[in-house]
Parts: C-alpha cells; structure tokens; sequence
C-alpha cells in the first residue's frame, strides 16, 4: 500500500477545522432576524411586492389559503419550498444586496408572480 | 398542458439521468435489472408517501421539516454514491475482465445491488414526491381537467425518461478501457452536485451560514431553466448563484471520493 499517512491526517485535521468553522457560522446564523408575511389567494400572492432591508437576512413566512399545493420558486433568490393547502411555511432569505428579485408559484406559473425588493 | 409537461420532465429528468448513469455502471452486476426496478417501485411508494404527508413534513422540525428531509436524502444518496463509486474502484474492474471469479463477484455484487437500490429509490422518492403534488394541484383546480393532467404528465415523463434512457445507450458505447472511468466521474459529480443541493436546503432552514451568496451569477449567462443548465444542474450540481457554503459542500465531497477512489485503487493493486 502506497498510502501516505500523512496526507491522510492532514486531509482529517482540515475536515475537522471546516467543520468546526462551519458550526461556529451556524451559531452565529441563529441571531434574531426581521420577519416577513406573504398569503397566497386564488393562485396570486399578496402583496405581489414585498419590500424588505438589504444586506439582512429575514424570515420569510408565506401562508396558502388555496385548497392546493403551491411551491414558491425564485432563481433570483435561490430558493424553492412547497407549501400544501391551507398551510403556512417559513424559509430564511438573505442576506440580499439592493436590488429586484423575482419570484412565483411554480405550480400555477401565470397567475402567482411576486417580486422582493431590497433597499 | 405544455407547461404541465415541461415541469414534469424537470422533475423527471435529474432521477432519470441518476438511474441511466447507475444502471451504465453497474451494466456488469449480475440481476442488475431486478434491483434497479425494486428501486424505482420503492421510490415511487415513498413519492406517495411523502406526498400525502407533506402537510405533517413541512410543520416538522418548526417549519423547516422538508428541507431537512430533503438534506437527509441527498445526503444518504452522497454517502452511498461515494461508497459505489470506492468499491467499483477497487473490485469493477476485475469484475469486468474476468468472469473467472463469478461466486465471488456475486457475494460481492450483492452488497452493490443493495446501494444502488437505494440511491436509486431516493431519487425517485425525492423528485417523485414533488411531481404528485403538482399533478395533484392540476387535477385539483378548475380548467385543466384530469384529461389534460394525465397528457402532460405522460409527455413530460416519457421526454424524461428518454433523455435517461439516452444516457445510459451512450454510456454503453463508451469503450470498455475508458468505461470505468467514464461512470466514475459521472458518479462524483453527482455526489458533488447532491452535496451542494443539501447544503442549499440547510441554508434555506437557516440551518447553515450560507457564507456569501451568491458567489458568482451566471444566471444571465446559462439560465438553469435552460435545457443546458438543466442538465448540467441534474448531471453536475450548476447553480447559476451558488452560495459559499455549497461550494464548500461541493469541494470536500469531490476531494473525499477523489482521494478515496485514489486510495482503493492504490491499495487493489498491491
């Protein structure tokens, strides 16, 4: 075996300290963040527009009063979720630099269209 | 009934090019077929499921549940896919030139049989989920009709299904010097692109840090929408804005196998 033990140690000890840096991060991601509201009715979001801080991560929470599935879909976020009838969920944006960034319900594309914008 | 078809094949698509590259590598695993097909009908029960049981999912873990279930799953299918893509490197290629030691390969195979059942089963259960609520909504609101559901839903899953199938034909034609190769790279960016999926769920659930996001916006440039960033999304892990963190997820999981891999065959050889 050509294996050299070394390597292999040092290739641990770097895991390890990413993973320690990694948890350190995820402590500090826990600190209290601005909350947010939007509803889903008939296939349309409300508000359509949502404005929110830059350069802080919110808590977004969007209720479905429809009886169906929804799932709220944004590339320009990087985010996707399914939201079942009569259900509220949460997801966590941000932190966003200024700007507009689209989003919609994937499941009912020409009606439930949104956008955020950060400022 | 377009846009049903067009959604359904992306959903399609990422488990049907996953089984077309595991079904192309494990082509020399006796009762291949078999096993294959215990997955997908394992997956598809689970699709069911989770579908019906979204509502408790989502409430679980407060609110963040499917992202957390979505993380575990990638993260399931990494560890195994790391683990297929080491034992291939060490016992495949044997297994491939002779035939001499077939009881062996069998007792072997069998432990490989098993991984791929569930890597296959958890990326029909992932993306299998998500298309039986969608079709659920469809059939569920006026105007489209169960009628056009069910068209759409065939035409989306047939042209996903092919563009699998496509993968695992030309897979086989790759000639068997470079075969092993071939599917192992494949293999590894999957893992890879699973594992940045899975930090990207547990940065949604705020769970993780997402270290700078994005890092770069290609979105302009190769949309993921596109039937290029699609693809390379399901068969590479692309995101046109990757946070830092998925990077992170990315680098170790291609490293670790990598150095794996290197390490099996290494060691196969003495």
């Amino acid at each position: 075996m050509n294996f050299n033990p070394n390597r292999s140690a040092a290739c641990r000890q770097t895991v390890t300290a990413l993973t320690t840096v990694a948890m350190l991060c995820a402590t500090t991601a826990m600190a209290a963040e601005g909350e947010y509201a939007l509803a889903i009715q008939d296939h349309r979001f409300q508000p359509a527009e949502l404005i929110i801080p830059a350069g802080k991560k919110i808590k977004l929470s969007i209720e479905n009063r429809d009886a169906t599935p929804e799932e709220f879909e944004s590339h320009d976020l990087n985010r996707e979720k399914i939201i079942t009838g009569k259900s509220t969920a949460t997801i966590y944006i941000g932190p966003l630099t200024p700007g507009r960034y689209r989003f919609f319900g994937e499941y009912n594309e020409k009606t439930a269209q949104g956008v955020i914008v950060a400022q | 009934m377009f846009g049903t078809a067009v959604i359904v094949f992306r959903e399609v698509l990422e488990a049907a090019l996953i089984i077309g590259i595991l079904a192309a590598a494990t082509r020399s695993v006796p009762n291949r077929n078999r096993w294959l097909l215990g997955g997908l009908a394992a997956g598809l029960a689970g699709s069911a499921l989770v579908a019906a049981s979204t509502d408790v999912i989502s409430a679980m873990a407060s609110g963040v549940g499917q992202e957390l279930l979505n993380a575990m799953i990638l993260g399931t299918a990494v560890l195994m896919l790391a683990w297929h893509n080491i034992w291939m490197t060490s016992h495949g290629k044997a297994l491939a030139i002779s035939a001499k030691s077939v009881g062996n390969a069998i007792q072997e195979g069998r432990q490989e049989h098993s991984v791929l059942l569930v890597v296959v089963g958890l990326a029909v259960l992932r993306e299998g989920s998500e298309t039986v609520l969608f079709l659920y909504g469809i059939s569920a609101s006026e105007g489209a009709g169960a009628s056009q559901m069910l068209l759409g839903g065939g035409i989306g899953i047939l042209a996903g299904v092919t563009v699998g199938y496509a993968m695992y034909a030309g897979l086989l034609r790759v000639p068997m010097r470079w075969f092993f190769a071939a599917t192992g790279v494949l293999v590894l960016l999957l893992a890879a692109g699973m594992a940045s999926q899975a930090a990207h769920y547990l940065i949604q659930a705020d769970l993780l840090p997402s270290l700078a996001a994005p890092v770069w916006d290609t979105s302009a440039m190769l949309p993921e929408t596109s039937l290029p960033g699609m693809l390379l999304h399901s068969l590479a892990g692309y995101d046109p804005r990757p946070a830092g963190m998925q990077l992170i997820f990315y680098a170790l999981t291609l490293a670790t196998i990598a150095l794996g891999m290197k390490w099996a065959n290494s060691s196969h050889l003495k």
